[in-house]
C-alpha cells in the first residue's frame, strides 16, 4: 500500500470516529429525550434541556478542535502537512 | 500607532475598535442621563455602526481577483472564525431565536443543535478539501471536479435558489430594524438597509466583507451578551446566567403547573393581532417526538454543510490546516450567542410570569397591566396584547400574547434597563442581518460572475472587466432581493429554514461525494443536483398546498426527501455511466493531502 493510501485510510478512520461522536450527541441521545429529561444534569438543569442549551453545542466545539489536531498529526506522520503558515 | 502589515496588526486594530465601541456605549448612556431622547439614541447607534462598516468597506477596496473573491487567502484562523460567525448568525438568529425558544421550547431547540452540529460536517467532510482545491466559489469546485459547463451551471442554480431565499429574509430584517431605529416607513427602510449592505461589499468584495464581518461580530456579540448578563444580575438570578439558572428553569415549570395551559377558543383567538402568540408549551419539558426533533436537527446540519456563503469563508484561510481550525473557532464564536439565547428566553419568561417579581404581570389586574409604560409601548408596536377572555378582571397566562421578536427587543425594557441597551440591541440586530446579507449577496454575485460569466460565457475576459461584472451583479441582486423583501411575503424564520432545505437537496451529496467517492462522475452529479432540487421543491409545494406528506417530513424538513433523492440518483447514474477519467481520479487524490499546490492556480 502506498504512503498516500495509508494516509487516506487513517484519515478515513478519523472521519468515522468523528462522525460517530457527532451522531451520538446530535441524534442518538435525542431518541431518549423524554427519559433523559427526568435526570438532573450539570448545573442542576434537566439533562435533555441542558444538552440542547449547552451540552451538545459545547461538545461539537471541542470535537472540531480535537478532530483538527488529530488530522494534523496524521498529516505530519506521513509528511503531508503544510509548512509555515497558520 | 499602527506600523507595518495590516494582517499582523489585526488584534491591535480590532482591540482599538472594541474599546472605541464600548466608549461609544458609555457616551450614549451619559447622553441618556443628560436627557437625550430614545429616538436620538437609536439613530446614533445605527448610524454610527453603519458608518464604521462603510469606512472599513472603503478601506478594503481592491482591483485584484484574488482579493475580491477570496480576500487574498490570508485571513488568520481566529478572525475568519469571527467573520464566519457573523456571516452565519443572521437577523433571525439574533432577533427571533430567543423568541422561538420562549414559545416553542424543546421542539425549537432542534434548530440550536442542528445549526451547531452542522459545523462538525463542515470541518470533517468538506472545508479542508475545498480549501486545498483552491476554488473561488462552490460551483467552481463542482465544475472542476466533475467537469463540464452543465454541472457548473446546475451548481450555480442550486446556490442561487438557496441563497436568494435566505437573502430576502435578511434584507427584510435590516429594513425592519432601520425603520424602527430611524423612524422611517418600511418600504424606504429596506433600501436604506440595502445601501448599507452594499457599502460593505461593493468595493472590496470578499476582502471588504471579511473585515466588516469581524467588526459586525464584535458589535452583535456585545449587544447580545450585555443585556443577558445585566438582566440576570438585576433580577437576582445569578451573575453568570449560563451556569446559574437551574432554579429559574424549575420555577417556570412550577408556575406552568400552577397556572396551567388553558386552551383559548378560536373565537377569542380572532381578537389577537396576527403574529403574536401566547405561552402554550412547557419551557424545559420534552414536548416533541424524537423524530420531529431529530429530522429537523438533521436537515439543519446537512443544510449547514451545503450553504455556499459559509463554505466560501473557508476559502480565505492561508492553509488547509488553518481552514480546519477556523471551523472550530467559528463554532466557538457562534456558541457564545447560541448558548445565551435559551438563558434570555428563561429570564424573559420568568420576569413576566412570576407574580413574586416586581416585573411579573400574570395574576395582576388587567387595568394595572394596561397602565404599565412598556406594555403601552410594545402594544402600540403590535408586539404585545392582553385581553380578559374570562372576564374575571385578572390577567391569566392564556390571556397574554407577545411577538417572537419582543423577547430580544422588549426584555431589557421590561427588566428596567436603560434605553441605551435597546439602542445597542438595535445596532446588534442590524449588524447580524447586514453581515449575513453581505455574505449571501456576494456568494450569488461571485458564482454568477465567476462561474457563469467568466468560466462559461467569456473565458478570455480581463480581470478589470470581470470585477466590473461582479460588482454590477452585486447591485442587481441586492436590488432584486430588496424589492422582494419590500413586498413582505413570508416571515423571517420560515424562509431561512427553507434555504437550508434547498441547499441540502441540491448540493450536499454532490459536494461530499466529490471528495469522498472517486467513482462519482459528471452525469451522476448533474442528476443528483437536478433531481434533488426539483424533488425537494416539489415536496414543498405539495405540502404547502395541503398535501399530507410522508414519514413525518414537513415543509421545514423537505430537504431530507430532496437529499435522499439526490443521493440515490447520483449513485445510480454514476454507476450506470463510465468512471471519471484518470486525470480526475488523480485530482481527487491530490485534494486528499494538505501539502503541495492547490488544484486551481492562484489566478484562475
Amino acid at each position: 500500500m502506498s504512503k498516500q493510501e495509508q494516509h487516506w485510510e487513517k484519515s478515513r478512520g478519523l472521519l468515522f470516529m468523528t462522525l460517530a461522536i457527532w451522531f451520538v450527541f446530535s441524534i442518538g441521545i435525542f431518541l431518549f429525550g423524554a427519559e433523559m429529561n427526568e435526570v438532573t444534569g450539570p448545573f442542576g438543569y434537566p439533562l435533555t434541556y441542558w444538552f440542547t442549551c449547552q451540552g451538545s453545542l459545547g461538545i461539537f466545539v471541542i470535537l472540531i478542535f480535537w478532530f483538527a489536531n488529530r488530522q494534523e498529526k496524521i498529516d505530519e506522520e506521513f509528511g503531508f502537512s503544510e509548512r509555515g503558515d497558520d | 500607532m499602527i506600523k507595518g502589515n495590516f494582517i499582523d496588526n489585526l488584534p491591535k486594530v480590532y482591540g482599538i475598535y472594541t474599546g472605541g465601541f464600548l466608549a461609544f456605549i458609555i457616551i450614549m448612556s451619559i447622553g441618556e442621563q443628560m436627557g437625550m431622547t430614545s429616538k436620538a439614541i437609536g439613530i446614533c447607534f445605527v448610524a454610527f455602526t453603519v458608518a464604521i462598516y462603510a469606512i472599513i468597506g472603503y478601506l478594503s477596496r481592491t482591483a485584484q481577483a484574488d482579493a475580491y473573491y477570496v480576500a487574498g487567502r490570508q485571513v488568520p484562523t481566529v478572525f475568519n472564525g469571527m467573520a464566519t460567525a457573523a456571516d452565519w448568525m443572521s437577523g433571525a438568529s439574533f432577533v427571533a431565536m430567543a423568541g422561538g425558544i420562549y414559545f416553542k421550547g424543546y421542539g425549537y431547540m432542534a434548530l440550536l443543535v442542528g445549526w451547531t452540529g452542522g459545523y462538525v460536517l463542515v470541518a470533517s467532510l468538506l472545508a479542508p478539501y475545498l480549501r486545498k482545491f483552491g476554488c473561488y466559489t462552490v460551483p467552481d469546485f463542482i465544475g472542476t471536479r466533475y467537469g463540464g459547463n452543465l454541472s457548473r451551471f446546475m451548481a450555480v442554480v442550486v446556490l442561487t435558489v438557496a441563497s436568494f431565499t435566505y437573502v430576502t429574509a435578511q434584507i427584510n430584517a435590516t429594513g425592519t430594524i432601520a425603520s424602527v431605529a430611524l423612524d422611517i416607513p418600511f418600504q424606504y427602510a429596506v433600501y436604506v438597509g440595502l445601501i448599507s449592505i452594499l457599502l460593505c461589499s461593493m468595493l472590496g468584495g470578499m476582502r471588504g466583507v471579511t473585515w466588516t464581518q469581524v467588526a459586525q461580530y464584535i458589535v452583535l456579540i456585545i449587544a447580545y451578551l450585555l443585556p443577558v448578563f445585566w438582566i440576570s444580575n438585576k433580577i437576582g438570578a445569578g451573575f453568570f446566567p449560563h451556569f446559574m439558572l437551574a432554579d429559574e428553569v424549575s420555577r417556570i415549570a412550577e408556575l406552568e403547573a400552577q397556572f396551567g395551559f388553558v386552551k383559548n377558543s378560536a373565537e377569542n383567538l380572532k381578537e389577537v393581532p396576527k403574529g403574536l402568540a401566547g405561552i402554550t408549551k412547557a419551557h424545559s419539558a420534552v414536548n416533541a417526538t424524537p423524530w420531529a426533533f431529530i429530522s429537523l436537527a438533521l436537515a439543519m446540519m446537512m443544510g449547514t454543510a451545503s450553504l455556499p456563503h459559509v463554505m466560501m469563508r473557508y476559502f480565505t484561510t492561508p492553509s488547509v490546516k488553518a481552514a480546519r481550525k477556523s471551523v472550530g473557532w467559528s463554532l466557538f464564536f457562534i456558541f457564545l450567542l447560541y448558548s445565551s439565547a435559551p438563558m434570555l428566553a428563561t429570564l424573559s419568561k420568568l420576569s413576566l410570569m412570576d407574580p413574586t417579581l416586581s416585573t411579573g404581570i400574570i395574576g395582576k389586574s388587567i387595568t394595572e397591566v394596561q397602565a404599565i409604560d412598556w406594555y403601552q409601548n410594545w402594544n402600540s408596536a403590535n408586539l404585545m396584547f392582553i385581553s380578559d377572555f374570562n372576564g374575571n378582571g385578572t390577567l391569566e397566562l392564556n390571556e397574554f400574547f407577545m411577538g417572537g421578536k419582543a423577547v430580544v427587543l422588549a426584555t431589557p425594557e421590561i427588566a428596567g434597563l436603560p434605553y441605551v441597551i435597546s439602542g445597542l440591541v438595535a445596532a446588534g440586530g442590524m449588524a447580524a442581518a447586514m453581515s449575513t446579507a453581505d455574505g449571501l449577496i456576494l456568494a450569488i454575485a461571485n458564482a454568477i460572475s465567476h462561474d457563469v460569466y467568466y468560466k462559461i460565457i467569456d473565458p478570455k475576459a480581463e480581470t478589470a472587466k470581470r470585477l466590473v461584472v461582479a460588482r454590477v451583479l452585486l447591485v442587481v441582486i441586492g436590488f432584486a432581493g430588496a424589492t422582494i423583501a419590500a413586498l413582505e411575503i413570508q416571515g423571517i424564520l420560515g424562509s431561512v429554514i427553507w434555504a437550508f432545505d434547498f441547499a441540502m437537496s441540491g448540493l450536499f451529496f454532490p459536494l461530499v461525494l466529490g471528495v469522498w467517492w472517486k467513482r462519482a462522475n459528471k452525469e451522476g452529479a448533474v442528476a443528483g443536483m437536478f433531481l434533488g432540487l426539483v424533488s425537494g421543491a416539489a415536496y414543498l409545494v405539495w405540502v404547502r398546498s395541503g398535501g399530507s406528506g410522508f414519514l413525518g417530513i414537513t415543509q421545514l424538513t423537505f430537504g431530507i426527501f430532496g437529499s435522499a433523492v439526490s443521493l440515490v440518483s447520483m449513485v445510480v447514474v454514476s454507476l450506470m455511466t463510465s468512471a471519471p477519467n484518470a486525470a480526475t481520479q488523480k485530482m481527487v487524490d491530490e485534494v486528499r493531502i494538505p501539502s503541495g499546490k492547490s488544484i486551481l492556480g492562484k489566478q484562475h
